[in-house]
């Protein structure tokens, strides 16, 4: 095996072989910045009217009350960090987050390595990414008519136990109870496996079968190559999917809100549930604050995440 | 003999893998299934079947693959008989267009600067911009509102599309497509005196053409669908877009409900098939760490 364990340090990664330098200095830099900022200015003008600038108001505004405008330091934020919602709802979006995200990317492995040596996969991938298709209305009368207390889903399970004798009728209420968070869960990954699958095919095929021969001719088994080949490799994927689900998983604020709307069940209560009823009541004083916290914290796990990979690397 | 069984043993693992990988398949495809014949209904048999779940009667959801009386009753009204159906499904088309038009304009220039050009800062301008992509709608909702509020573009179809013109997540895809084109490409055409715009119009957009596609199928699917920022900005019922017609529907009209879904389906599934290879390479590009 140590012919594997070389090919691991020397860590035939594809990001490392392309890096060309293209920066350079005097009047051919000048050119290049005239040439960057022609391209750029028209995106960047507006990324600052339409996000930049108005959030810096929003930092702003964090410091101040809602109508009058007077300074109050960090007041706001002493409010927010009481707000029993506020708490409830940082709570929930922390559980959904650290529940989807490992889950969505161990099953979009799970699905993606037997789809990576198999002639099908074309078809079986298409119907994986079909979800990303359906509308979100669709999808939340689909929703009510599975996971109704006499919907689809207890209709299924009761027969279940009538047909095997082990249980009686079943009725969950799925959207009224605790369970409401996992039938959350359960759509994200159904909306969001396809995405993840390609991704992670995209990473399994992109690596050259020469490693993989050569692994193999030494004696590595499957396992050895997936553990000491494919793994290795599939860190670049690991970053963008890690990243991806994380934009993916704020979207399902969505069905979430057309199942159960404004005030659901208080363990989907999420962070954009509450932002929402903030901006009705026009508590805009709490909901800067609230803003600039989770920008903060978005921002610092990206880069939290970034560094990771860099020492990864 | 000993090599029969083991090819036997072969086929049926690969037979139980395909077998595994299609039952979530089939379960995926679920709502599609329902869709389809609930929207060829008749009313009261859906009613019927409905009334337990929905209603509060006894017993279970009902459901049949073949519909006693199928009808056609619910597409004739919809597509004859309801006028704001048709002015939310233009609405829908309105914005997605001019959204997807403009971020053509704006977003693939900019993601060309980003790839062809490394000046100092760049790549953590690069950075912001992939922040700024992360960030919910929630987070600046009140920005936004701020905004548009100051340019007197609240409720109007301006106050939608205009920031969805500047979303900078077709900058990160069309970024992957430039981005894996050799820079040795541009060189020669420099060399040859060609111009930087003419670089980028004869060289870049054709060969990156499939990362600029990407953007625009997921982009479809994505503001076809869209819902928080037309609820935030549009009061006029009349300027809304067809993905929130549809949650107006009671299940008393569960068949028209299901109807008017596949209508929206429609075009969306055709983007789909038609841009999915494209779709695909487009997962792919934003799959690659620049």
């Amino acid at each position: 095996m140590r012919e594997v364990e070389g090919i691991k340090r020397r860590t035939f990664n594809l990001h490392n072989l392309k890096k060309p330098n293209r920066k350079a200095g005097g009047k051919k830099g000048r050119r290049r910045l005239r040439a960057f900022l022609f391209f750029l200015l028209p995106s960047l003008a507006g990324v600052t009217l339409f996000v930049l600038l108005p959030f810096l108001d929003v930092i702003n505004r964090s410091f101040r009350t809602a109508v009058t405008g007077d300074f109050m330091g960090i007041k706001n934020y002493s409010v927010i960090f009481h707000n029993q919602a506020f708490l409830l709802a940082v709570k929930n979006t922390a559980r959904f987050t650290v529940v989807c995200i490992p889950l969505l990317v161990l099953v979009g492995l799970l699905v993606a390595f037997p789809l990576s040596v198999m002639k099908e996969a074309g078809l079986i991938k298409s119907v994986y990414l079909f979800p990303l298709a359906m509308p979100t209305a669709t999808i939340v009368l689909v929703w009510k008519m599975v996971f109704y207390r006499q919907g689809f889903l207890n209709l299924f399970l009761t027969r279940l136990g009538e047909w095997t004798g082990l249980w009686g009728s079943v009725s969950i209420d799925y959207l009224g109870t605790g369970a409401s968070f996992w039938v959350l869960v359960a759509s994200y990954l159904w909306k969001n496996t396809g995405y993840t699958v390609v991704l992670w095919l995209a990473g399994i095929l992109a690596i050259p079968n020469e490693f993989l021969e050569a692994a193999k001719v030494d004696g590595a088994g499957r396992w050895k190559c997936i553990r000491y080949i494919i793994l290795p490799n599939l860190k670049g994927s690991f970053y963008t999917i890690v990243i991806l689900s994380f934009l993916n998983s704020f979207k399902i604020y969505r069905e979430a809100y057309l199942v159960a709307g404004s005030y659901p069940q208080e363990d989907i209560y999420l962070l954009q549930h509450l932002f929402n009823n903030w901006f009705v009541n026009m508590e805009f004083d709490k909901m800067a604050a609230a803003a600039v916290c989770v920008g903060v914290v978005l921002f610092g796990a990206i880069m939290l995440l970034q560094r990771f990979w860099d020492w990864a690397e | 003999m000993q090599k029969i069984q083991k090819r036997i043993y072969h086929i049926i693992k690969k037979y139980v893998t395909v077998a595994l990988l299609l039952l979530p398949a089939v379960l995926i495809c679920f709502p599609l299934l329902l869709l389809l014949t609930g929207s060829v209904m008749d009313s009261l048999e859906m009613k019927a079947y409905l009334f337990p779940a929905f209603g509060g009667g006894e017993g279970f959801i009902q459901w049949k693959l073949m519909p006693d009386y199928p009808t056609f009753e619910h597409f004739g009204r919809l597509l004859f008989q309801t006028p704001s159906f048709f002015v939310l499904f233009w609405n829908s088309v309105k914005l997605v267009a001019c959204i997807l038009i403009g971020q053509m304009i704006v977003g693939v220039p900019a993601a060309w600067a980003f790839a062809a050009y490394q000046v100092r800062g760049s790549r953590a301008l690069f950075a912001l911009y992939v922040v700024l992509m992360l960030l919910p709608f929630q987070v600046t909702m009140l920005s936004s509102y701020l905004v548009l509020d100051r340019l007197s573009l609240m409720n109007t179809h301006a106050a939608i599309i205009l920031p969805a013109v500047f979303s900078t997540f077709p900058i990160f895809l069309a970024y992957g497509g430039f981005r894996a084109l050799p820079p040795q490409l541009f060189e020669a055409a420099r060399i040859d005196g060609a111009g930087e715009l003419r670089i980028f119009v004869t060289i870049g957009l054709p060969l990156g053409k499939s990362g600029i596609l990407s953007a625009l199928v997921l982009g479809f699917l994505e503001y076809w669908n869209l819902m928080e920022q037309p609820l935030a900005f549009l009061e006029d019922k009349a300027l809304w877009p067809l993905s929130l017609y549809l949650p107006e529907i009671s299940w008393l009209q569960a068949g028209f409900a299901l109807c008017a879904s596949l209508i929206t389906l429609i075009p969306a599934a055709f983007v789909f098939v038609l841009g999915q290879d494209y779709l695909e390479q487009g997962i792919i590009y934003s799959g690659l760490k620049e």
